[in-house]
């Protein structure tokens, strides 16, 4: 069954523990430390890091609260990425619902950095040949960096001291999340995640907006591979008809043309 | 074997010609700068050489290059459409020259994705790891067997004056290639605009729409005719060919025709999805859509149906606004309509302006060259004896 992350922004308190041990067990390296909003640091995901903590500072009923949430590739259900790499370069594991980057495959379009919705895949802008840069959801066919295939949770959710982070079933996790919601008002009733385009493997709840952390608003619910599919599957149809008329055409007015030389021939007007 | 020899020796013993004035001397000053950049940019990676970034990953090279590069060279398959399926023989004069533009349009396209992909050790992978759900996946594929077919038409014309004996087996696929020539170029000019259906919740809802790819595909049809008349104008001038007024004020109409069309869609979806009021909102994506259709789309319609298209002014006119306007439009969807919900900042580096000019020149030269050596810009007195 597909896995899933509940990531319940209320309980986050911010320690970033999980943005050290993704760099950690994917050995990606370190950067000299920059920040935006205060706390939020590298400003976003690139192509050494693979997901990060997002800080907010939120008014609430006249106080003022710190709010973060991690982010990282989502796990679509209908990746958007995966439908726009045309070489086949990113796939979806049917099993873990994990969506992977296979390197050597990549010609480096860059096109599903465009066509992610939550603008995820990140670019390695300083190599010779850069690659694709985004989180695995420690699933590696390959085995080096797997931990889903041996029942472990990912690195992030396993440092999560506070139970922010919770990794499971998704269907399970999406039930937990209404639970939490309708036993706690303060929670906005919405598990962002459950239909966003399409649904993803990642769930968020939370007590401030969601746009707050970077999330677009106009997220849509259909899954964005249709649209690609909505446009492409007139292709056999349209090579083959036009191909048909065409040379119906070139026939029909070559002729034409012809009877119509040898009447010219004949002096006779058209 | 010894046939290959002799088509060498025939390839040597051509008197190849090619006049060198002040405006070439630049074309290849420009050329010379944007070969330097392009190495240096496959020998450091994007990062040094562009000013792309995780927010902006496609920029001029992807904007310019290839989407509009890709449009205005579809006079080409226009030309192919009206001259070689529906047999209008008077357009003949221009169809060679359209070709050739095209031809060389798509290799500077191919040259300009070559620079912009990351791996691009790796190009040839979608033609074995076939993403088939992507629409860049047709893009891909069309694009390279254009080009192909292309060259093989083009096989046509040199074999006129070199390497003859192959002449007749070129001319006899010649049909075929036709045929073939105008299908890839349709599914791949509607492709190109359907790249952007999947960034439904990115792109500006004033240019985003279902219909994106059956709108790149009838503009980058009526852009061909006004290509023609810009062309036709600076060759007339480098060549002394000048192409009868009655021949471009055909094709000229042929376009407003489907200009017409093409508004009406326009309108018929903005209405459709709701958003018509969002051109009138005042803001940069408002004005510049109204720009972009008042230039590039209404008045042009306006010169094609009215004694303006009679002169020459008016054709030159008509052609530079609506190539123009077909310019304006590719960049306002990977740039204006894009820039709000990728947020950040982009502004090519001069590098990248090397890169694009120095390939508009290598082109510019090529055609001149081509131009110089081959039957390209038929005359009416050559006409009988080439065709
Ligand atoms: S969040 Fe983006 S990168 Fe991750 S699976 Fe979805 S579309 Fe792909
Ligand atoms: S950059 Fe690589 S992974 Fe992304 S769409 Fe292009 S080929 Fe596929």
């Amino acid at each position: 069954m597909a896995k899933g992350v509940l990531v319940d922004i209320t309980k986050c308190i911010g320690c970033k523990a999980c943005q050290v041990s993704c760099k950690q067990w994917n050995d990606l390296p370190a950067k000299i430390p920059e920040f935006v909003d205060g706390l939020t640091g590298p400003p976003d995901m690139d192509g050494d890091t693979y997901t990060v903590v997002k800080f907010k500072v939120v008014e609430m009923a006249g106080e003022y609260k710190i709010r973060s949430a991690k982010k990282q590739c989502m796990h679509c259900q209908h990746p958007a990425c995966v439908s726009a790499c045309f070489a086949k370069a990113l796939e979806k594991d049917p099993k873990t619902g994990a969506v992977i980057y296979h390197p050597h495959l990549c010609v480096g379009c860059r096109y599903c950095m465009l066509a992610c919705p939550f603008d995820i895949p990140k670019y390695e802008w300083e190599k010779t040949f850069p690659l694709i840069a985004k989180c695995q959801f420690c699933f590696d066919p390959q085995d080096k960096y797997d931990r889903l295939s041996y029942g472990k949770p990912p690195a992030c959710v396993d440092t999560c001291i506070t139970g922010a982070l919770v990794y499971g079933e998704r269907d399970e996790l999406l039930k937990e999340a209404w639970n939490r919601i309708n036993s706690d008002p303060s929670y906005i009733k919405k598990v962002l995640g459950e239909k966003e385009a399409g649904g993803t493997s990642w769930l968020y709840i939370s007590d401030v907006p969601f746009e707050d952390f970077g999330f677009r608003p106009n997220l849509g619910t259909r899954p964005l591979p249709e649209y690609s599919h909505d446009f492409l599957k007139y292709t056999p149809i349209i090579a083959v008809g036009w191909g048909t008329l065409l040379t119906v055409l070139y026939h029909y007015t070559k002729r034409r043309e012809q009877v119509a030389s040898e009447s010219d021939n004949k002096d006779v007007h058209l | 074997m010894s046939a290959d020899k002799g088509l060498f020796q025939e390839i040597a013993a051509y008197k190849w010609k090619f006049t060198m004035t002040t405006a070439r001397k630049i074309l290849i000053l420009l050329a010379g700068l944007g070969v330097v950049c392009m190495l240096y940019r496959l020998a450091t990676g994007l990062g040094s050489a562009t000013n792309l970034n995780d927010q902006w990953p496609w920029g001029l090279w992807i904007g310019f290059d290839v989407l509009t590069g890709v449009a205005l060279a579809g006079g080409g398959y226009g030309t192919a459409i009206i001259v070689h399926v529906l047999h209008r023989n008077k357009y003949l004069a221009i169809a060679r020259s359209a070709m050739l533009t095209s031809l060389l349009g798509y290799l500077l396209v191919m040259a300009g994705l070559f620079m912009d992909i990351g791996q691009w050790f790796n190009f040839w992978r979608p033609f074995v790891s076939w993403g088939h759900t992507s629409v860049l996946f047709e893009v891909f594929w069309c694009v390279s067997c254009y080009t192909t077919v292309q060259v093989l038409e083009f096989g046509e014309i040199v074999t006129e004056k070199v390497g003859t004996k192959y002449h007749n087996f070129f001319k006899k696929a010649l049909p075929v290639l036709m045929v073939l020539g105008i299908i890839f170029p349709t599914l791949h000019q509607s492709s190109l605009g359907a790249l952007y259906v999947i960034m439904v919740d990115k792109l500006y809802p004033l240019w985003w729409s279902p219909y994106i790819g059956l709108m790149f595909l009838m503009s980058s049809f009526f852009v061909g005719p006004a290509m023609i008349c810009v062309e036709t104008a600076l060759a007339g001038k480098a060549f002394k060919h000048e192409v009868p007024i009655s021949v471009l004020r055909g094709l000229v109409r042929i376009a407003g025709v489907f200009m017409i069309l093409y508004l009406g869609l326009k309108f018929y979806d903005l209405a459709a999805r709701g958003v018509v009021n969002l051109i009138f909102a005042g803001n940069l994506e408002g004005n510049m859509f109204m720009a972009e259709i008042i230039l590039g789309v209404m008045i042009p319609v306006y010169i094609a149906f009215s004694s303006m298209s009679n002169t020459r002014k008016g054709l030159i006119t008509f052609g530079i606004l609506v190539s123009g306007g077909l310019i304006f439009n590719r960049m306002n969807v990977v740039f204006t309509g894009m820039s709000a919900a990728l947020g950040g900042w982009y502004f090519p580096s001069i590098m990248e302006w090397a890169v694009s000019i120095g390939l508009i020149s290598i082109g510019c030269l090529v055609y001149c060259f081509i131009a110089e050596n081959f039957n390209i810009l038929v005359h009416e007195d050559h006409q009988g004896a080439s065709t």
